[in-house]
């Protein structure tokens, strides 16, 4: 049988496609040649598709200058300053001084953030410090090492700012939560904190005061998350 | 000249007829059954992890939050998943030493992230976002099932897009309170179609014709 020239190069090109497809080549919009949040990159050394910030850099709006509210230190810490530590018989290092500590809300403390923090502390706190901070979790009951409780005197008379700090940068066997909790939900979780050592201990007046120039927070990193103008949910 | 056809030619032809019709329906008939298959959709097939990660026990026994995990679920298009520091969390002390967290601590030395396989793979021609769903009053189990009951998960719906319309047309009869978002015993049935229908409001969410435009998740 006689094929002209161009049909034979058809009847490959059909060939191809075949054999292309029997190999699982696929050209369709299934899997598309662009990254999405936690797939592989073959580009990047470490595979991973979704970066980090280049080190150094800022995103916009986001320069976190407001150290107070950003970090719960006082303006000008001192970084030799001696605190003073104890050990507790489940081996924990606890701190009974803190310098460094800012001792107001940078942000004004209202119903709402307390709510934002009973939720936030009831996801990332309660697996460890139990519902009213008795240190009393379900972790613990697996095995971790019980963590102090909120309700003795060290901590009901320590500054917020020393709390807002362990929950960004952990403390002891706590690993830091920076990652996961946003700033001003660590400051909602704070104020529940507040709350519940008043809850265990109602005839005691503690200092929840919010220092005189502290504002809510204005740029939309710091908001709390949620995804309708702004309010909390 | 002799008769081409026999005489029972004329039944052949009828019966061809309806055999015809009889066979394309069930070709269409078995191919829409195929196509809704967990062969093909995946539906139900528990997908083998690097790590044997018990959601079951870890939500279940354990009645950790999916947010403790899944960051991001209230705020961006992906549920997030966790670093291997989330897991180090609790199992730098916790089995620190069972075989089982061989992977997780490996992936902690060498600051390399574990390779989870994907359960719920979306094509990637739609849009979806899971913080808008989860603002709206719908909640995890609605769409992921009961993820504290699986030892290893599994897809429990096909993912198909006649699923997603089911609710996309109706949307007030899966929608639940804020609070009860991440419960994973609710039941659709726990709220009368009558709050159901004022939540809707409530949330204001967009009309069926809306929801159902092409363009709200093919973009």
């Amino acid at each position: 049988m006689y094929l002209s020239k161009r049909n034979r190069s058809g009847i490959l090109m059909i060939a191809v496609c075949l054999l292309l497809t029997a190999c699982g080549v696929r050209f369709d919009m299934q899997d598309q040649p662009r990254y999405k949040a936690y797939k592989k990159s073959e580009f990047f050394a470490d595979k991973r598709a979704s970066r980090d910030f280049p080190e150094g850099t800022v995103p916009r709006g986001q320069l976190r200058d407001n150290k107070a509210f950003f970090t719960g230190q006082i303006e000008n810490p001192n970084p030799n300053a001696v605190v003073q530590t104890t050990t507790d018989p489940s081996g924990n290092t606890l701190v009974s001084s803190f310098p460094n500590a800012i001792d107001e809300f940078p942000i004004p403390v209202s119903k709402e953030l307390i709510d934002r923090g009973q939720d936030r502390y009831n996801i990332y706190c309660i697996v460890c410090h139990g519902p009213v901070g008795a240190g009393d979790g379900m972790i613990v009951r697996r095995g971790f090492v019980k963590p102090p409780t909120y309700h003795d005197d060290r901590l009901r008379n320590a500054p917020v700012g020393h709390f807002y700090d362990v929950i960004s940068n952990g403390w002891g066997r706590m690993s830091g939560y920076a990652a996961k909790i946003q700033p001003v939900d660590r400051w909602a979780i704070v104020a529940y904190i507040r709350a519940l050592q008043v809850s265990q201990d109602p005839d005691r007046a503690l200092k929840m005061n919010t220092s005189p120039g502290a504002e809510a927070p204005k740029t939309t990193a710091d908001k709390p998350a949620t995804t309708e103008g702004g309010k909390t949910q | 000249m002799a008769q081409v056809f026999n005489k029972s030619a004329n039944n052949i032809a009828r019966i061809s007829m309806v055999m015809v019709v009889v066979l394309a329906g069930t070709a269409f008939y078995a191919y829409t059954q195929i196509a809704r298959s967990s062969y093909l959709t995946g539906r139900y097939v528990e997908k083998q992890q690097p790590v044997q990660f018990s959601h079951k026990h870890h939500v279940g026994d354990d009645g950790i939050d999916c947010r403790y995990c899944h960051t991001t679920v209230e705020t961006t298009a992906s549920a997030g998943m966790p670093s291997t520091q989330t897991c180090m969390n609790c199992h730098s002390q916790i089995w620190a030493d069972s075989p089982y967290l061989e992977l997780v601590q490996k992936s902690f030395r060498e600051n390399k992230p574990i390779e989870w396989q994907r359960v719920h793979d979306l094509p990637e021609y739609t849009y979806f976002n899971h913080s808008i769903h989860v603002a709206k009053g719908i909640g995890c189990s609605s769409c992921h099932g009961a993820i504290d009951n699986m030892p290893a998960v599994y897809q429990e719906n096909t993912l198909q897009m006649e699923w997603c319309l089911a609710c996309h047309r109706e949307p007030e009869k899966f929608i639940r309170p804020k609070s009860e978002i991440f419960n994973m015993q609710w039941q659709d049935s726990d709220l009368s179609p009558a709050d159901r229908d004022k939540l809707k409001a409530d949330y204001k969410i967009r009309s069926k014709e809306m929801l159902t435009s092409c363009s709200v998740c093919h973009r």
